[in-house]
């Protein structure tokens, strides 16, 4: 059978070109490989293979034609021993169209399926997720610092499942940058809690390998700050090979360590990265606040399928919280908890934020406001639906983070309520947020720079249009 | 599909003749090479090199007019040239070791035995493609053949591929990964890291620099102060080769070596392959950065497909009407890929929104 030479597309946008000139003529003989002719793209001159063995049996666009559409038949190639002229003849047939007639043409908009990353679909009437049964009943509840909840986490899991370690740097010998770790190697040894040396481009790439073959690999950041070193990795690799390989290779990682501002650092040290996080699909995103959350999150991250950043706060580390005792409790992922209940305006907030929330709805008590604060827990997937419960109550709403505030967790707060929630609202959803300077040094800057109880408390008044 | 889905065990292929020095001739000498020096294959070791390396070799030739025609989207890198690289390296490994790779994909998962049909779809976009439409030419992975991607971003794969020889280490497993890369990779910075940690663990990886000679249109002399890449880990204390990419028989023995280190213990291994590639970067790259005559010049005198073809030939006395039958067969398989690829349907939209996040156990 004659095979046609369609005019090629010889890049990702092009429609049409010229044939600037044959290199071969009607008769010759050509094999794969062989340069055929020369096509003008807009960009550059091209050459063209011949893709199969034969003959060049006719040229059906002659040399320096323009404007050559995309699968055009230029010529024709007559297979071993076929007869040129019956093959020439034969030519005149149209390619093949690209999309064949069996084959859905691509699907106009209209027809997607709906989006779940449009408006949210909250009922009419939200209902707030009920954390109080997170807590088993019965439990022995002690106090320990969100430092030991998280070391006990990892060592729980860890005696629970060998395929999970840590890994990063001074996590064994050293116990631990910030002391979270400690104990560990002590306990299992050197395979499985692993000093890196200071890489973390290159540990983090190791991790997300050893995780697509399915180990569980908790890795540590010395500070998130660090791990822009190694976000390609986080994102590029972690975060989409699941989507790209059509749901074959799950990434079982959780990369932690502390995040935001702690006291002093400077602008290099103090990035929160929320916002970054949760802006990318295939990855969930937690930051807990109190001891019993950071435990029953990070336990719920090691045994979660999919790449987890748990963002954790330095000055949180030496706080303590009431924590039930044992190895079975876990606080699900995506999950917001009502802290403190209250009828007047809704404070939402997470990690750090949380204690510019509590201070300034205590603040608000005194004046006889009532706020009703609630703990994201999880940036990403946001349980949305509790805030929006909250704020169907309350018809106000102000939100809280240290990070930056353009596009960060607030906005995407505000912009979520103003969805779902718009009817319900009596004023604009207001935010306090980290200011958009890099973090200062000096002590009266820096605190400046951070939100305070004050902010809040102003905020929250304005939208309760008090003074 | 009996060309696709064979493997061939280490250690059951005959011993090379003689000892393979470490180094082996750079490229442009290999004419002069002492014959005594090359390892040996036996009759069915050149035909199992030589149908693999025609199925990638004729794969990419038709995925460049798929391409050409408007079926196949975005980039298109093509591996013809360098196909002696990982039909070798795979007549060395074992099943149950892993590979990795940058974009230049397609030949390495021919290798693995991944279905033609399988590879051709992903190409074109259609939910039979391996990552069901939604990975393209760069991104593809199969978890039943120990193939790892297929990744776009340039060095990634190494850090990764050094993760995948951590998680043979952690399981005292016995598996060796096999992470390639390019030229224009290896001066990626997550590289270095990996070696050093490779090293530090002794983890069973071997890097696999195959050097094309062009990062995109640059050449190796303008973007590399050390263009030995064998000695890219001294300071790590990596042994590393120069090894004829080219030349199939030569790639395997120094796998061999490469892999038994590895898979002794004795931690990684780094092995530059010398290799070609005939296209250009991509298919939108007219190559004005190179001659016609350096490009022709390798396909007369290095192709990898005609060295074994001609040692066939020669030495084994295969007939014409053999190699016929082997190409005709070849020539199905593509088709029949092309064929698939050109008439299976696009991914239901439903698509869009699976495999973002895999559901977790029930606690």
């Amino acid at each position: 059978m004659p095979i046609d030479i369609l005019m090629p597309a010889l890049s990702p946008t092009m429609e049409q070109g010229k044939l600037a000139k044959w290199l071969k003529a009607e008769g010759d003989r050509v094999k794969a490989g062989d340069i055929i002719a020369e096509i003008e793209t807009d960009k550059a001159t091209m050459e063209v293979e011949a893709v199969d063995e034969g003959v060049l049996a006719k040229i059906l666009v002659a040399d320096g034609t323009e404007n050559v559409a995309v699968n055009t038949p230029i010529g024709v190639i007559a297979a071993d021993g076929e007869d040129v002229n019956a093959a020439a003849s034969g030519a005149a047939k149209a390619p093949p169209a690209p999309q064949a007639a069996e084959a859905p043409a691509p699907v106009a908009p209209a027809e997607a399926p709906a989006a779940p990353a449009a408006a949210p679909s909250v009922p009419a009437q939200a209902k707030a997720y009920d954390a109080a049964s997170e807590f088993p009943a019965g439990a022995e509840i002690v106090t320990m610092t969100v430092r030991e909840a998280l070391r006990d986490a990892m060592a729980e899991e860890m005696r629970r499942d060998a395929d999970v370690f840590v890994m990063g740097e001074e996590v064994a010998e050293y116990q631990g940058a910030y002391k979270v770790t400690q104990g560990l190697l002590q306990e299992f040894g050197a395979r499985r809690v692993i000093d890196t040396p200071i890489t973390e481009h290159g540990f983090a790439g190791i991790g997300v390998g050893a995780a697509l073959t399915g180990l569980k690999p908790i890795v540590e950041f010395m500070t998130f700050n660090f791990a822009m070193q190694a976000i390609d990795q986080i994102i590029n690799s972690a975060a989409k090979t699941l989507y790209m390989s059509g749901g074959q290779m799950g990434c079982p990682i959780v990369f932690r360590g502390p995040n935001g501002a702690a006291a002093r650092v400077a602008a290099q040290h103090s990035h929160d990265y929320a916002a970054w996080y949760s802006n990318v699909p295939g990855l969930k995103v937690v930051m807990p606040y109190s001891a019993s959350d950071a435990k029953g999150l990070l336990k719920s991250a090691i045994r979660d399928p999919n790449p987890i950043i748990f963002l954790e706060n330095e000055i949180l580390y030496g706080r303590s919280f009431e924590v039930p005792k044992g190895d079975d409790f876990l606080v699900p992922i995506g999950k917001a908890k009502v802290v403190r209940p209250g009828t007047d305006v809704t404070i939402v907030s997470f990690g750090i934020g949380m204690t510019y929330a509590l201070g300034a709805a205590e603040a608000l008590a005194k004046e006889g406001i009532e706020a009703e604060v609630i703990d994201l827990r999880t940036i990403r997937p946001m349980d949305i639906e509790t805030v929006i419960a909250s704020v169907q109550k309350t018809n106000r709403c102000v939100a809280v983070e240290e990070g930056f505030p353009q596009s960060g967790v607030t906005a995407e707060i505000g912009m979520k309520i103003m969805e779902a929630a718009f009817d319900y609202l009596d004023a604009p959803v207001a935010r306090v947020t980290g200011k958009d300077v890099p973090m200062p040094y000096a002590a009266n800057l820096e605190k400046l720079a951070l939100p305070n109880v004050g902010e809040v408390v102003a905020a929250a008044k304005a939208v309760c249009y008090r003074a | 599909m009996a060309i696709a889905a064979r493997k061939t065990k280490a250690g059951d292929s005959a011993k090379v003749a003689g000892k393979t020095p470490a180094k082996t001739a750079t490229r442009g000498k290999s004419e002069s090479k002492a014959i005594s020096n090359i390892p040996v294959f036996d009759k069915e070791e050149e035909l199992h090199a030589y149908r693999e390396m025609l199925l990638i070799r004729r794969f990419e030739e038709k995925a460049g007019q798929m391409y050409g025609m408007g079926l196949i989207g975005g980039f298109c890198h093509l591996y013809i040239g360098q196909e002696a690289v990982v039909i070798g390296m795979q007549m060395a490994s074992k099943e149950g070791d892993q590979i990795i790779t940058g974009y230049r994909d397609h030949g390495h998962m021919l290798a693995c035995g991944m279905e033609s049909r399988g590879v051709m779809a992903e190409l074109t976009g259609r939910r039979g493609g391996y990552s069901r439409g939604k990975g393209g030419s760069m991104h593809m992975f199969s978890r039943e053949k120990n193939f790892y991607g297929g990744h776009g971003i340039v060095g990634a794969q190494v850090s990764l591929g050094a993760g995948l020889g951590f998680a043979n280490w952690y399981r005292q497993d016995g598996r060796v990964s096999m992470a390639y890369f390019g030229d224009g990779a290896a001066n990626q910075g997550q590289v270095y890291e990996s070696f050093n940690m490779a090293q530090l663990w002794k983890l069973p990886v071997v890097f696999v620099i195959e050097n094309n000679r062009y990062a995109m249109g640059t050449s190796v002399n303008r973007a590399s102060a050390q263009t030995d890449f064998s000695r890219r880990g001294v300071s790590f204390g990596i042994p590393g080769e120069q090894v004829d990419g080219m030349d199939v028989r030569a790639v395997r023995a120094a796998g061999q070596r490469a892999i038994d280190h590895a898979r002794s213990g004795k931690g990684p291994y780094i092995l530059e392959m010398q290799t070609y590639r005939y296209r250009g970067h991509s298919m939108s790259d007219p190559a004005k950065y190179r001659s016609k005559d350096e490009v022709q010049r390798m396909r007369e005198e290095h192709d990898p497909i005609e060295q074994v073809r001609g040692r066939l030939t020669r030495e084994h006395k295969v007939g014409e009407d053999e190699f016929k039958a082997i190409d005709a067969k070849v020539r199905e398989i593509v088709n029949d890929a092309a064929e698939f690829a050109t008439h299976d349907p696009e991914p239901d939209v439903s698509e869009l929104f699976t495999d973002i996040l895999l559901e977790p156990a029930q606690a």
